[in-house]
């Protein structure tokens, strides 16, 4: 077995460089900051801060009236919110799992000596163009029990495929699956980025121990490319958090509510135009998303550091 | 300092871009007289071409008056935008919009015009006012047909078995299991489209009218109950029966209202519980949905008080911004009168009776709406309840599908609307919530 090998060199944070005209550089760099920093404050702060006050009252337009806490209470008290939290982190988790270890494996068989590589690499990276609307159409049609092809496909070798999306125990699968079809590319990209940056010489070093393909991905490619793993982990976390436009034109949350995440509960209550209600979902969701990714983030920069 | 002018720069590029947003109208008569009016409808194929021969016809009565039709998303995206243009103040001069409890939303007494006692309504029924009436003011006036809510059926299968169109749910249910006997499917239901779910829940209020009549007032002060209320419960409780029994289509969490009504049409399906109003778009292309596709009201309990539930016709508003208030309403009153609908019926069959005095069903009219106009003139009809209440649970919905594939019981699902019922009254700010 290979050592555990410091990975590269360090970078070592040098002395402070000596900053000879600071005032000017200083005043030059804030200046050109300003445009950006205006449009940054118009249409991502000031609306952010709107948001959380309208949160806080019965919004319908037209007029809005202070209320309090009670949208919070009452999207808390949301008969389908339980079910929708639940949901959301096993889609959450479940997605962006699957996308960690397909991403892996093509991220491997993509980068390794093969004929139709650079084919193959724009297949797996289609679907990741396509809109992801078009892409729960597509699938709707698809996946429909009496006319879907995956259901006559499964019907020629004698399987009678389930009504995917219309049936409550198989529809929140289908449409995690779909989202992993749909984003696996993205996560196979940052993968092979990932793997083509580890050093060869790892590689050489195993070849010289006599070890063989299983150990050169064992202890060289899975360890080094924890970088890779991090960001496709983080990246569709919170994209499964706040997954949305493939469950809504999907299944709308439905059977029932059987496949509702915070957002399409969100979603609902906008549509009812209670936008004060939405808004507090909103901020919920936003205050949940953050409560999970920071401490993730956290974690899984101190494992960097330390693999 | 260097950055100033940066800065000033940077502030003017923000301030010009903000300033770019246009807010171009045009007022005021042109120089020959004539008024032009700006008219919005939603972009379903059916209202377009109600609205254009409605149009059509009244510019050749007024060749002073033009109109203009402009069309914007059905559903909730159009619900709000019509929100966000009243209350910015940019709405056209006459719009076409749902009544009922939908219109409770858009906060008429501020936005729109008073018809209260105007002669534009000398010939609106009485009984179509409480759907766009709000605060005991009257704002619109109907366009188009009201339809029926209720059994759509198909008649050759009924010829076919023999069958009597039932009078108790008891009857109904009989009916069933003879057409599942002969190998037809004998309720369509299609949850892909939710809110297909809702309709054999909300076509049964003539029956609870029928049975508690007071229940719509109650209901509104939140002194009734759909969980509570025996003959409001057996909405759910029908959902959930027509379940049990394996009355339902293969793939019916999957399939859509267009499959459904194909279904229904070709004779695959005996029963869909809907609206007359999705039959006309079909004729053009399957004629015999005019003929072969009958009514009837959900059966209820008691064969003596059969009855049917109807679906009032959208109103048409003049938003309160309008310069043109005597042509907007010139133009309401030729679409409250019998010549108003008989434009209407010559560009679409309508999927029902008029709610204008004098206005006839045209002699080839569909059969579900003559069904419908033979339960109206027994005087055995009542407007469904999101007519007459301005209550009505968003999540309905979903909570139909829930209790119509099982899911759900339907004492729990009753339940579940009456807290979501609660929640919207409170979001509408209604007393006694």
């Amino acid at each position: 077995m290979v050592t555990q090998q410091e990975a590269g060199p360090r970078t070592v944070p040098g002395p402070a460089l000596p900053r000879p005209h600071a005032r000017r550089n200083a005043a030059y760099p804030y200046g050109l900051y300003l445009p950006a920093a205006v449009v940054y404050l118009v249409i991502f702060l000031v609306p952010t801060a709107m948001a959380f006050y309208f949160a806080l009252t019965r919004w319908t337009l037209f007029d809005s009236t202070f209320v309090g806490l009670d949208n919070f209470r009452d999207f808390f008290a949301e008969q389908n919110l339980r079910a929708g939290f639940a949901n959301t982190l096993v889609y959450a988790v479940l997605t962006s799992g699957l996308k960690v270890v397909f991403g892996l494996l093509l991220g491997v068989l993509l980068t390794s000596r093969l004929r139709l590589r650079g084919f193959l690499r724009s297949v797996v990276f289609f679907p990741v163009l396509v809109s992801t609307v078009a892409v729960g159409i597509t699938f709707s049609a698809l996946l429909r029990p009496d006319t879907g092809l995956v259901d006559k496909t499964l019907a020629v070798v004698g399987i009678d495929g389930p009504d995917w999306l219309g049936d409550a125990g198989t529809a929140l699968l289908s449409v995690a699956l779909v989202d992993v079809w749909k984003g696996v590319g993205l996560a196979t990209v940052i993968y092979i980025a990932g793997i083509m940056s580890i050093p060869r010489d790892y590689y050489q070093a195993v070849a010289v121990d006599g070890g063989g393909a299983w150990h050169r991905f064992r202890h060289v490619t899975l360890p080094l490319s924890w970088p890779a793993t991090y960001s496709v982990i983080i990246l569709s976390l919170i994209g499964g958090l706040r997954s949305f436009d493939l469950i809504w034109t999907m299944t709308r949350g439905g059977p029932g509510f059987t496949s509702d995440t915070i957002a399409s509960i969100i979603y609902k209550q906008y549509q009812a135009g209670f936008f004060g209600l939405s808004t507090a979902g909103n901020v919920i969701l936003f205050v949940v998303v953050t409560a999970v990714v920071v401490p993730l983030n956290r974690f899984l920069a101190k494992r960097q550091v330390t693999s | 300092m260097k950055t100033s002018h940066r800065m000033l720069a940077a502030g003017l590029a923000v301030l010009t871009t903000a300033a770019l947003t246009s807010c171009g109208s045009d007022s005021g008569p042109a120089a020959d007289g004539t008024v032009t009016l700006s008219f919005l409808i939603d972009n379903g194929a059916s209202t377009t071409a109600r609205a254009k021969g409605l149009a059509d016809a009244f510019m050749r009565a007024n060749p002073k008056i033009k109109i203009e039709t402009e069309t914007r998303p059905g559903g909730t995206e159009g619900d709000n935008l019509i929100k966000t243009r009243l209350s910015t103040g940019e709405m056209s001069d006459v719009f076409w919009y749902n009544s009922g409890s939908l219109l409770q939303a858009l906060n008429p007494a501020q936005t729109m015009v008073d018809l209260t006692g105007d002669p534009v309504l000398a010939d609106v029924q009485k009984e179509y006012l409480p759907a766009v009436t709000q605060g005991g003011k009257v704002y619109g006036v109907p366009s188009g047909s009201m339809s029926g809510g209720g059994i759509l059926y198909n008649r050759k299968v009924y010829d076919q078995l023999g069958l009597q169109v039932p009078r108790t749910w008891a009857e109904f249910m009989a009916n069933n299991d003879r057409i599942k006997a002969a190998g037809i499917t004998p309720v369509i239901s299609t949850f892909k489209d939710t809110w297909t779910s809702q309709l054999l829940l909300l076509s049964d209020y003539y029956n609870v009218q029928a049975a508690v009549p007071a229940f719509a007032r109650d209901y509104t002060a939140n002194k009734a109950k759909f969980a509570t209320t025996p003959a409001a419960r057996a909405g759910f409780d029908h959902l959930a029966e027509v379940h049990a029994k394996g009355y339902l289509n293969d793939g019916f969490g999957s399939a859509t209202a267009e499959q459904g009504m194909k279904l229904l049409v070709e004779g695959k399906g005996a029963h869909y519980a809907m609206t007359s109003s999705q039959i006309p778009p079909l004729v053009a292309t399957m004629p015999q949905a005019a003929t072969d596709v009958g009514f009837f009201g959900v059966p209820g309990a008691d064969a003596a008080k059969n009855g049917a539930t109807v679906w009032e016709p959208p109103g048409v508003y003049i938003a309160k911004t309008t310069e043109h208030l005597d042509a907007a309403k010139k133009f309401l009153a030729f679409i409250a009168s019998p010549a108003g609908t008989d434009a209407i019926s010559k560009a679409v069959q309508p999927a029902g009776p008029y709610r204008v005095n004098g206005a006839k069903l045209p002699d080839n009219a569909i059969q579900a709406a003559k069904d419908l106009q033979a339960y109206l003139d027994k005087g055995a009809t009542a407007s469904a309840l999101e007519f007459v209440s301005p209550v009505k649970g968003p999540s309905l919905e979903q909570i139909t599908v829930a209790v119509g594939s099982g899911l759900t019981p339907p004492a729990e699902g009753a339940a579940q609307y009456d807290k979501d019922v609660d929640k919207q009254a409170k979001q509408l700010g209604l007393p006694g919530w």
